[in-house]
């Protein structure tokens, strides 16, 4: 990755007391990491596209991680922003309860954000509010769990033709 | 030197020839199945190997792929088919007309293959009833040639009363098919 023109010290000097955020790192690969209240959302991204240093205009890509072992935290919405101009990455992360899976949409400030807010959904079972259609895209219709949620086995539970002795299940 | 298809068994004189007619259009039926390419993934390369000039499936009778249904009778399944599509490859051979057959190329359209997973079909004998499976990761196209010669062989032996036997109508209700 090539480095960017705004380091991380000028970074978090800019960003460290923004309301939205709870805290952030750079990782061993020089991406900035931060850890955002996930109810703030749309602020936080509005907030870093209008950066003048280096406005964070591409939302690369928009997706979910399922940690069940983290109580009150299991979900995790991560975006990941780009700033064209300075070459500026940004990995921002909100995390979520299970109990309670929903975050604002950003298809207000992305149009980009639409289908892969709806494959999030598809396969984590996040409700983003305020999505204009939030249902299924990847998966079959009829299908009626969110299967990389972790309780649901990877495995097709109807194949019969597999031996367990074999196949260590 | 040209291979021409054998006459069938019969009685032979001078000036007429006797046989029965299940044996006459079989005969016709085998040697010029309409095959129905369905390729999905890395079999579907094979098959295009297979209608290619080295293996050159059109020398069983099988030059002129149809890409509608409804003027094929063989539809080849060739790939994974995930369970989104599985709808769509029934409606395909829904849309066939009788007679027809269906041959499953690749680990895949048999079982799932590598794919043992909640997104893929685990077989399309869940969806559509197979007459000839030829296994393999992807198949070499000799075996999908010796594949469409299975099928071939059913045609020819096939009863032309087959399609209309209870036994049939019984198979095809069983994968909640129409009969016509």
């Amino acid at each position: 990755m090539n480095p960017s023109a705004i380091s991380f010290e000028d970074f978090s000097q800019d960003w460290g007391s923004a309301p939205w955020l709870i805290d952030m790192h750079v990782d061993a690969y020089g991406m900035i990491n931060m850890n955002i209240d996930a109810t703030q959302v749309i602020q936080a991204v509005e907030d870093l596209r209008a950066y003048e240093k280096a406005p964070i205009q591409f939302l690369t890509d928009l997706c979910a991680v399922h940690y069940p072992e983290r109580s009150g935290k299991e979900l995790e919405v991560v975006y990941h922003l780009h700033c064209l101009t300075q070459n500026l990455r940004l990995r921002v992360k909100a995390a979520l309860p299970e109990s309670q899976a929903r975050i604002p949409s950003l298809c207000s400030v992305f149009a980009g954000a639409n289908w892969m807010e709806r494959e999030t959904f598809d396969f984590y079972g996040i409700q983003f509010e305020g999505h204009p259609d939030l249902r299924r895209i990847l998966n079959m219709d009829e299908m009626d769990y969110h299967p990389l949620l972790k309780q649901y086995a990877l495995e097709d539970e109807t194949r019969d033709d597999k031996d367990d002795r074999f196949f260590g299940r | 030197m040209v291979k021409i298809v054998e006459q069938p068994e019969g009685y032979e004189g001078q000036g007429f020839f006797a046989t029965s007619l299940d044996k006459v259009i079989g005969m016709a039926r085998a040697n010029s199945l309409w095959p129905l390419p369905f390729a999905t993934s890395c079999c579907g390369i094979e098959f295009m190997a297979t209608m290619g000039a080295n293996y050159d499936l059109a020398r069983f009778g099988s030059e002129r792929l149809s890409f509608t249904p409804r003027q094929a009778d063989l539809l080849m399944v060739m790939g994974t088919i995930s369970k989104k599509m599985g709808p769509i490859l029934k409606q395909v051979y829904d849309q066939m007309a009788e007679p027809k057959w269906v041959i499953s190329v690749g680990a895949c359209a048999c079982s799932g293959g590598i794919f043992d997973t909640y997104s893929v079909l685990q077989g399309i004998d869940r969806v559509i009833p197979v007459d000839v499976y030829v296994p393999g990761c992807p198949p070499r196209p000799e075996q999908i040639i010796e594949g469409v010669l299975k099928i071939q062989e059913l045609a020819k032996n096939e009863s032309l009363r087959r399609r209309n036997s209870d036994e049939y109508k019984r198979m095809l209700e069983s994968y909640n098919i129409e009969t016509r």
